[in-house]
Parts: structure tokens; sequence; C-alpha cells
């Protein structure tokens, strides 16, 4: 029984090790973030750059914070519909612009 | 007459119903700031031209924001480890920790707002305006609920870990799930509205 319950505090233990580190990496993402908008890259650039960061911000948030990398399938089942309806929808204007971009075309 | 699956994990899913309940919610909160994601989409490419965000807003309070919602998230977390160790006075603390924090990016917001609204720069000023203050104003409603969640497991909720300390240990996983939500939405909507 105390090996157990001497098990379980490392293992939590180790988990905040995780997030302390996690914790480091996305302050130094966020400056990196700052860092790269100052070299005013052409508009696709600067957007692919930062949404690249974000995500992989995003990402550590996701598995580590909310524990996703260790989440019962069902929930990434949930995720996975969610994340495919939210491409969808943020797909409808890109297409829209193509669309009239052609038209004026 | 005892809530079911509250601490009990269903065979059925592998989990608790709060667990699915939380992320169903998140779910449909991801959808709702999609739906305004793609707003901002739509507006900024049909727009001939467009203000780069930090020409407008205050990038260093921003920033100093951002840092503020992430500190809160490890605070959050470090709330819930210490639960998970039976620590439950460091639990008040860093409790008490992401509430205050939550108050200081709420502040921040306030004093960015005002200064905005005193040069002038109203939602109805421009399109730029009017989907930041859209965005910003729908997530700071989520921060100030996220906090009346937290502070209430911090004060009158927490008697609940005298009589069942599990329960009281899931529930505030979930409110931590959506405080990470929270803190996941600023992480993208920085660069999109202050960096671009």
């Amino acid at each position: 029984m105390e090996s157990t319950t001497t098990d379980h505090a490392a293992e939590i233990d180790r988990h905040v090790r995780v997030y302390l580190t996690v914790f480091a990496s996305l302050m130094v993402l966020t400056l990196v973030t700052v860092g790269i908008s100052r070299f005013h890259f052409p508009v696709p650039i600067a957007v692919t750059v930062a949404l690249l960061v974000a995500t992989v911000k995003g990402g550590l948030v996701a598995c580590y914070f909310m524990h996703l990398i260790s989440e019962k399938r069902l929930i990434i089942a949930i995720l996975a519909l969610t994340v495919f309806f939210f491409i969808a929808l943020v797909a409808l204007p890109v297409i829209t612009v193509h669309d009239g971009f052609w038209m004026r075309g | 007459m005892e809530i079911p699956y509250a601490v009990e994990v269903r065979r059925d899913t592998g989990l608790i119903n709060g667990k699915i309940g939380i992320w169903l919610f998140l779910a449909s909160e991801v959808m709702l700031f999609g739906a305004l994601f793609a707003s901002y989409i739509l507006i900024r490419t049909g727009s001939p031209s467009w203000p780069r965000g930090d020409t407008m807003l205050d990038v260093r309070l921003a920033t100093f924001n951002t840092l503020v919602l992430i500190s809160s998230s490890v605070t959050m977390v470090m709330a819930w480890a210490s639960l998970m160790r039976h620590r439950f006075e460091t639990f008040r603390m860093y409790m008490g920790a992401t509430i205050l924090l939550g108050l200081v990016f709420l502040i921040v917001k306030y004093f960015e707002y005002s200064a905005h609204i005193h040069e002038g720069a109203v939602p109805s000023t421009n399109n730029f305006l009017a989907i930041y203050y859209t965005l910003t104003g729908l997530h700071m409603l989520h921060v100030a609920g996220g906090m009346a969640v937290n502070a209430y497991f911090w004060g009158p909720g927490a008697k609940l870990w005298k009589t069942n300390p599990e329960w009281f240990t899931n529930r505030v996983e979930h409110s931590g799930l959506f405080w990470h939500f929270v803190d996941l939405v600023w992480i993208f909507l920085f660069p999109t509205l202050y960096l671009l």
C-alpha cells in the first residue's frame, strides 16, 4: 500500500516537471512570436509563421495541460469530429475568397 | 440521491460523466470561436486594405497579458496536481494565484479598452476594431466565467474536499480544462489581432 502511494507521488512529481518544462517553452515561444513579427515579413509568410508557432503552443497546452496526450479514445474521437467541422467552417470564407478571385480574373 | 458516475468510471465510455460533459462543451466552444475566426477571415480578405494590429493596438500590454494567462494555466494545473497529492493548502495557494492572474488579465484589458475608447477607437470606427472588440470581449467573458467557477472551488465549493475528495479533484480538473481552453483561444487571438 505504501509502495503504491509512493509510486503515485512519484508519478505526480514527474507530471509537475513536465508542466514546468511546457511552461518555459510557452514563455519562450511567446517571445519568439513577438520577435518574428518585428521582421515585417510579407503577409502570407507572417500569417504562416505566426499560426505555426501558435499551433505548437496550442498543441503543448492541449497535450500536456489538458492531458490529451493520455486521454481516452472517446474524447479524441469527439475532438477529431470537432476539428473536422472547425476546418470546414474556416474553409468556407477561404473558398468564398477564391471564388471572388476567379470571378475577378 | 447520489449523482451517478461523478467518481466511478462508466464501463461503456471508460470515463466519468463530467469529463465527457466538459469536452462536449469545449467542442461547442471551438465552434463558437471558429465562427468568429471565419468571420474575421471573411472580413479581412474581403477588405481592400487592413491595418497591422501593432499599428493600432498595444503589443507590449498584450504580450504581458499572454504571459499572465500562460502562467495562470500553470498555476491551475499545479492546483489540480496538489489535490492529486492530497495537499489541500497548496491547492488553495495555486488556485488563489490562478484567480489573481485572471484578475490581472482583466485589469490590463480594462486599461487597454479605456485607452482605445479615450482615443475614439470604438467598434463602429472600422471593421478591424469591430472584430477586435467582438473577439476579445467574448474572450474576456470566458475569463470572467472561468474565474467565477475557480473562485467557487477556492471558497464555498471546497467543502466537498472534506466529504468526497475524489469528486472535488475531478471537478477542479474539469474547471481546469475550461481554463486551459481560454488560454488556448488567447494563444491564437494574440498573433491574429495584435501582430498580423
